[in-house]
């Protein structure tokens, strides 16, 4: 196996799992903790809300087992969000493995949410995550909440203001936007999880 | 387009993946006749499309549960729409925006013009059974999104198919009152008039069928022109 995708019941599990599989790579998707600590590399997946989808990690006895990860372990959209300390999404307490707030998106002229659609990576940090994708990548985004740009963050995207895209602290990733179905700019993206 | 034939769904499967191969920022799979038949989409085709499939796409049809609607998100597709069931029972789409999250419900509207506004159409893909819902859509909009729409595609009857141009005004109306993403369907026949619906309407995104099936506008030129006319777009 090369990756554990954590049974987070959102709904986009079926298509990462196609992405990694697209990719010659064997995922399972599982919520059992002890074969999530024993995966070389763990991804959190998450569509839905931040409230749901804690309940259901707390229900595994995943959110306590994943602060403890030692691999490279990669949050995808809401997955990512779940990282931080707090939701603004329902006020909702979140893993906290990674400092700061997730944010409600303000709707602007414009700007409507929630942010649907093809986005560019602006500068980027070096990061073995975005090996061979340049500033200036599209990768598709839906979200409505989103992470401020941080420390933490390794490439920025603007819609409104400056949103974090990519973070990253140590051998915790997240990615704001959906790899799985960004063409072949998230098949790179998810390739590099896999060679780290 | 039958879903339920085998054939044909070897052709949606080829269709599909020339579109994401010319640079299709997203598909949509409409069903049109399972409302009007009152069946849901049939989910096998879903599981194999989002198999091939590297952009989002969306499944349009019939879906009248939050049970329909989670089968096909979790065989693979990013979002599903709602038309004629929301007009129905218009709670579908509150049902639907707190499982699933806004973002992946989209509510269609079939907007036709009347003598004063405009109105939406129900069952439109069975001219049988196809009915003015009674419902104004400038009214329609704004419900769907208190209910937890994350996007409206505005199909404008009138300019369905006609290739004549997506209809400008009623399309700038709508945008008015939108706060979730706006999408444009109906009327696209050539390149200029995609550059005209994102200029002087201001919508999110622009929907076209026919023209991309009969090979009339090639997806890679429309994307050239539009970047050159100074429109962002995915290369």
């Amino acid at each position: 196996m090369d990756a554990a995708i954590i049974d987070s019941g959102g709904a986009n599990l079926a298509s990462l799992q196609f992405a990694f599989e697209r990719l010659g790579a064997k995922t399972r998707v599982t919520a059992d903790a002890r074969e999530i600590a024993a995966a070389p590399r763990v991804v959190l997946p998450g569509v839905g809300s931040a409230a749901d989808a804690m309940e259901r990690l707390r229900r595994s006895a995943i959110d306590t087992l994943l602060p403890t990860l030692t691999q490279p372990v990669l949050g995808i959209c809401l997955g990512m969000q779940l990282l931080f300390e707090r939701s603004e999404e329902g006020s909702t307490p979140c893993l906290g493995i990674l400092p700061g707030q997730v944010r409600r998106l303000t709707a602007a002229a414009g700007r409507p949410v929630p942010h649907m659609g093809w986005n560019r990576l602006e500068d980027c940090k070096a990061d073995p995550l975005l090996a061979g994708l340049a500033p200036g990548t599209y990768f598709y985004f839906v979200h409505g909440y989103g992470v401020p740009v941080c420390e933490l963050t390794v490439a920025p995207v603007e819609y409104g203001g400056t949103l974090s895209a990519v973070v990253r602290q140590g051998n915790f990733w997240g990615v704001q936007f959906h790899p799985e179905r960004s063409a072949a700019s998230g098949a790179r993206l998810l390739g590099n999880f896999l060679s780290l | 387009m039958r879903f339920r034939d085998h054939r044909v769904v070897g052709d949606i499967l080829e269709l599909a993946s020339r579109y994401r191969d010319e640079g299709a920022d997203e598909l949509v799979f409409y069903d049109i006749t399972a409302s009007p038949e009152g069946r849901s989409v049939d989910r096998d085709w879903v599981g194999r499309v989002a198999r091939v499939l590297d952009i989002p796409f969306c499944v349009a049809g019939g879906i009248r549960s939050v049970s329909e609607a989670e089968a096909v998100l979790n065989a693979g597709a990013e979002k599903i729409s709602v038309n004629s069931p929301a007009l129905a029972d218009p709670s579908l789409i509150d049902r639907l925006s707190r499982r699933f999250g806004s973002q992946c419900v989209v509510v269609g509207i079939d907007s036709g013009r009347a003598s004063e506004g405009y109105r939406a159409h129900q069952f439109t893909g069975d001219p049988g059974r196809a009915r003015e819902s009674g419902r104004d859509v400038l009214q329609w909009a704004r419900e769907v999104q208190e209910r937890g729409a994350g996007e409206i595609v505005l199909n404008c009857m009138g300019s369905d198919g006609v290739r004549r141009g997506y209809d400008i005004e009623q399309l700038r109306a709508v945008r008015a009152i939108c706060q979730v993403p706006l999408v444009a369907s109906g009327g696209a026949g050539e390149i200029g008039h995609f550059a005209a619906v994102f200029r002087e309407a201001g919508v999110d995104a622009a929907l076209a069928a026919s023209v991309f099936h009969s090979g009339a506008i090639a997806i890679p030129d429309l994307k050239r022109e539009l970047r050159f006319a100074g429109i962002e777009v995915r290369p």
